[in-house]
């Protein structure tokens, strides 16, 4: 029982950062037909910038804010500097080009910090509290469940009820007929990059703690896992990532804690084959009208 | 007809006059070169033909690796000896690689854009932990030895290594060139650039989708078999999700879609992090930088390369170099 709960909670806050991480790329698939395959990168770049900026000042939330300001200016300049100039058309650019991306950015973080672990402070501590005998969360799973309580509720407020919401979902729904009326298509594309990109650094300051320590490569196998999630839940249905993001964490918790960690792979692939199987555009998608 | 064999004539003796008089150092190298063309030309058919989008070819490597390993491994256990034994395991880990091949086909034949490569990539982290799990029968991390004969002539080691690989090489470049210009390649295309139409033309979409992807894992099946070959071992480790990415991105770089694209990205694959070594080596720099730089350079060179060959030439190397020939034809004074 004591390890069924430890389980379950240590599964539903991997899930909540797996969640984040796939609504990142579920939001630029949306607006711009792009799965954004250096996400992990970038989001470990802007880790790496929290932690010289708590190196430098001391303070945790200083650097927090500043790799949440840097995800923003990361996700801006990937857009304009390198995306926009991408040719439309073949699908297959976009991808090759952000796993360009990927293999630059670590090889300059390795060159810059080193290819070692770094340890990277938590803001509270991870010991989790008794009651009544049994270990439940921790403050840091309290603190990971309200991050991502509050973007989540932050995401869905921007997108059904501000004006720049609207003008961001019908710049990605008809980008022609927005454009003649008057929406900034280019600049919604350029703000979703930003979101989504923010969203990927507090991914990564939320699950690399838990983890091994800060490294170049550290968010790869959070990629892995929040496409894997991303997908089962359906990549143009922000609750799916929700919602596979959890199922995914959960499962790979379960599967570490009760059959052992080298399994946790297999079964993610096993889940996202089976899905896949029945529904080939994942949980939670609309139905296409019928081609041919 | 007979133009193409003179061709594939003369590229095969220039290959083998190559193999003869490189150290053996550079024959080694020109061996993986040939090992990952075979893996690269099989995902050539696939994503640049297919237009299937395939992240998880390393884990066909692996497969086909793996069987080589077992199969080398059983029949010296078995007391077979010769040279040919060899070919047996090359054809073994083709044919268990069609199999798998078939069954992914299949289960991703439904499958479009980010969803295969979210399938494909799943499947590229989950195969190296697979000889973890069987650890008796697989190894786990340190992975099995693959025994090799000595060579049957007299030659370095390495000599033979590359005649060996390059052979196997000619053979992919041949049948697939076969195939490509078939009834079959202009299925494929027809499929890759309009499935609707492709379907309406009586084209069996589904059937030549699952094809493309037994014929893609038969060609890196054989690669992965040829790099077993070549390193004398296997472990996961040597599969991991960056092989499956670097095969993709040496096809791109190369020229998607044509064969010779293939060959300029598996060169490339070898050639590049040679180049990033030299260059760091010659900068005389103080150790600790010379170490930070040495593993990172080659990869930042190589995304640089990716990044600047999308935006400048998206048709590759062999994209460029046609475009150069045909300016040349055209604006050639009439003789």
């Amino acid at each position: 029982m004591d390890r069924f709960v430890f389980l379950t909670v240590d599964g539903l806050a991997r899930g909540a950062v797996l969640a984040v991480f796939a609504l990142a790329l579920v939001l630029i698939w949306r607006a711009a037909r792009i799965v954004n395959f250096a996400q992990g990168a970038m989001a470990v770049a802007t880790a790496y910038a929290a932690a010289s900026i708590t190196d430098a000042t001391g303070s945790y939330w200083l650097g927090f804010a500043g790799a949440l300001a840097g995800g923003l200016l990361l996700g801006v300049a990937v857009e304009r500097g390198v995306m926009r100039l991408v040719h439309a058309g073949n699908q297959l650019s976009p991808v090759i080009v952000a796993l360009g991306l990927v293999l630059l950015i670590q090889a300059v973080l390795g060159m810059i910090y080193g290819n070692e672990y770094r340890p990277i402070g938590a803001p509270v501590g991870r010991t989790a509290y008794v009651v009544g005998g049994v270990p439940t969360v921790s403050p840091f799973d309290l603190f990971v469940f309200g991050t991502v309580a509050a973007l989540v509720g932050l995401l869905a407020l921007l997108f059904t009820r501000t004006d720049l919401g609207l003008k961001m979902r019908a710049a990605a729904f008809a980008p022609e007929v927005s454009r003649l009326l008057g929406v900034n298509v280019a600049g919604m594309l350029t703000v979703g990059w930003a979101l989504a990109s923010a969203a990927g650094t507090l991914a990564a300051l939320l699950s690399i703690p838990t983890g091994l320590g800060l490294h170049p490569t550290a968010m790869d196998l959070v990629f892995v896992s929040a496409f894997t999630a991303a997908i089962i839940g359906g990549l143009d249905s922000p609750p799916g990532a929700v919602i596979g993001g959890l199922g995914v964490g959960l499962l790979l918790s379960y599967v570490t804690g009760y059959l052992g960690g080298e399994l946790a792979s297999v079964a993610v692939t096993t889940l996202l084959v089976v899905v896949l199987l029945v529904r080939p555009d994942g949980l939670i998608a609309t139905t296409k009208a019928r081609r041919a | 007809m007979t133009r193409r064999w003179i061709i594939y004539a003369a590229t095969a003796l220039a290959l083998y006059a190559l193999a003869t008089t490189l150290e053996p150092f550079r024959a080694y190298q020109l061996a993986t070169a040939a090992a990952y063309f075979c893996a690269a030309a099989g995902l050539t058919v696939l994503t640049g033909l297919s237009g299937q989008l395939s992240l998880g070819h390393g884990a066909f490597m692996a497969i086909g690796a793996y069987t080589v390993a077992l199969t080398q491994n059983g029949l010296a256990d078995a007391g077979a000896t010769g040279a040919w034994l060899l070919g047996i395991s090359l054809l073994a880990a083709v044919l268990v690689n069609v199999v798998a091949g078939a069954v992914i086909g299949l289960a991703g034949a439904r499958l479009h854009g980010p969803y295969l490569a979210g399938a494909t990539l799943a499947i590229a982290v989950a195969v190296p932990s697979v000889p973890v799990i069987f650890r008796e029968s697989l190894g786990g991390e340190q992975g099995l030895p693959v025994y090799a004969e000595p060579a049957p002539v007299d030659v370095p080691y390495e000599r033979w290594q590359a005649w060996i690989a390059v052979t196997g090489a000619l053979i992919v470049a041949a049948g697939l060139a076969n195939l490509l210009r078939s009834r079959y390649g202009r299925e494929l295309r027809a499929v890759r650039d309009d499935e609707v139409a492709a379907r309406l033309a009586g084209v069996p979409v589904a059937r030549v989708r699952v094809q493309a992807f037994v014929v893609s894992a038969a060609g890196a099946g054989l690669g992965g078999g040829l790099l077993a070959f070549l390193a004398q071992s296997v472990s996961p480790g040597a599969f991991p999700l960056t092989l499956s990415l670097f095969l993709l991105m040496a096809i791109v770089i190369g020229g998607l879609g044509s064969l010779a694209g293939a060959a300029w990205g598996a060169a490339l694959l070898v050639v590049l992090p040679d180049l990033a070594h030299e260059i760091t080596a010659s900068l005389s720099l103080s150790p600790a930088t010379e170490q930070r730089l040495a593993g990172n350079l080659p990869l930042a060179i190589f995304g640089l390369v990716l990044i600047v060959t999308m935006i400048v030439a998206p048709g590759g190397v062999q994209g460029a170099l046609t475009r150069v020939v045909r300016r040349r034809r055209t604006t050639a004074p009439p003789s």
